[in-house]
């Protein structure tokens, strides 16, 4: 399997935007974690996480933003979603996901 | 280890057939020696040693610098044999743990097994195909004494021996509930405690819990986010999604599961199944969902166990016999 992910990291104030491209499964997800979690154990932090140009996700990679959502709780960060394609966003319909992280359609990441 | 000498009379003759003769059998008798070498543990040192020796057999005024430089050869080959060792050593230790691994399977399936109940008026049939050693998914039959039958259908995300883990904790659970508590949303309730409390954080299970009445044929069920399920209805040929949401096992501590129910009338059937059915890959394509009915269709007809077999072939097929992900399939119909 080869790796298909890139993970683009940027922080201003308060606010870390993790701009994701390619694939999430299995293979890729660890990286995925690597770059996400640290970001969640920040107090007060404020993370997007921008899926426009995510193709692919599976059932791990939900296992990554549930971990995520597990600590905001802990360190009182909050985590944001955007852009979702439709056969992602359907992953976290499907899976009630959606209603306790939050999912923004509308809004581009970072604005 | 056991190390076994090297035949140094076989050995001197293919050296001497070789150097008198150069010939290229000789040649490849020194290759099958060396593969026979590496089976029985002889290390490189030993093959130089019985080489220095035939050598001054053969040559019994051999140059005094010849002979010192393949005994300094000796001493530079030494660490190879005790890499070689290290391997051998590694290999065994492999083929030990996979010998574990594949009781460890076995011990699950048994644990797991769940007999597919013969219920008059009803026709069942259920597939499930790991995609790997051990199943992520799991499916388990329960008949109550009042008539009801359980029908519960878990996937566990996460895979390998964890999630088998996980299963087995799943299956206890469900196990422990007295009879009068197994109601479906009550079941996903307490197991979604006890997921959340025992397993990791990024491990979580879809689960669909189904309770059928036998007497007056309702179906009751409630989903904790896991793959929509179909009913089929005879009178109009059509089908239509399970609708049931709820969170999946394991998110969060506090999660409630609504119960929803329906009447399953003479030739209808209900159709459970988890993503390993739906995301099925065709190369860089996704099965769509409505490509999964069309086929389920073409074989709800036939018994339900011959029918599920069916759709599995021929999935199994399209994919080249390589499943990507644990594939499980439920047919319940309701016999006219």
């Amino acid at each position: 399997m080869n790796i298909n992910l890139s993970i683009d990291v940027a922080t201003t104030d308060n606010q870390t935007t993790l701009t994701i491209k390619g694939e999430i499964d299995a293979y890729t997800a660890p990286l995925l974690k690597e770059k996400l979690l640290p970001a969640t154990a920040k107090e007060a932090e404020k993370i997007v996480v921008d899926l426009k140009d995510v193709t692919y996700m599976d059932s791990t990679g939900l296992g990554v933003f549930i971990s995520a959502l597990k600590s905001t709780k802990e360190h009182g960060s909050t985590l944001t979603l955007v852009n979702l394609q439709e056969r992602v966003h359907r992953l976290f319909k499907i899976t009630s996901l959606d209603s306790i992280i939050s999912i923004d359609t509308t809004t581009r990441g970072g604005e | 280890m056991k190390k076994e000498r090297l035949d140094l009379d076989d050995y001197r003759k293919f050296l001497k057939q070789y150097l008198l003769t150069h010939d290229e059998t000789a040649l490849y008798q020194a290759e099958q020696l060396s593969k026979l070498s590496v089976q029985h543990n002889v290390s490189p040192e030993e093959i130089i040693h019985v080489h220095i020796k035939a050598l001054k057999e053969l040559y019994p005024d051999l140059q005094q610098e010849v002979s010192d430089s393949l005994n300094f050869l000796l001493e530079a080959m030494i660490s190879y044999g005790l890499a070689l060792q290290e391997y051998q050593s590694l290999r065994e230790k492999q083929s030990a743990l996979e010998s574990e691994i594949s009781v460890a399977a076995n011990m699950q399936k048994t644990l797991l097994q769940t007999k597919k109940p013969t219920i008059t008026g009803l026709d069942i049939g259920a597939v499930s195909v790991p995609a790997n050693q051990m199943n992520g998914d799991y499916y388990h039959f329960i008949e109550g004494s009042d008539g009801t039958l359980g029908i519960a259908l878990a996937d566990v995300i996460g895979k390998g021996v964890p999630a088998a883990l996980a299963m087995s904790m799943i299956k206890y659970s469900m196990d422990s509930f007295p009879e009068q508590l197994r109601q479906p949303a009550q079941i996903l309730e307490s197991l979604n405690r006890v997921v959340e409390q025992n397993v990791d954080t990024s491990m979580f299970i879809t689960m669909f819990y189904g309770s059928y009445n036998t007497k007056n044929h309702t179906f009751s069920f409630s989903s904790a986010g896991h793959e929509p399920g179909f009913f089929y209805f005879q009178e109009t040929a059509s089908f239509s999604e399970i609708k049931a949401r709820g969170l999946v096992l394991g998110a969060t501590s506090d999660a409630r599961y609504n119960e929803e129910a329906m009447t399953i009338h003479d030739g209808d059937a209900i159709i459970l199944l988890t993503d390993g059915v739906t995301e099925c890959h065709l190369g860089d394509r996704f099965i769509e969902r409505d490509e999964v009915l069309e086929v389920i269709k073409d074989y709800l007809h036939l018994p339900a166990q011959e029918a599920v077999e069916k759709v599995y072939k021929h999935f199994e097929r399209l994919q080249d016999f390589h499943l990507r992900d644990d594939f499980t399939l439920i047919i319940l119909k309701k016999e006219t």
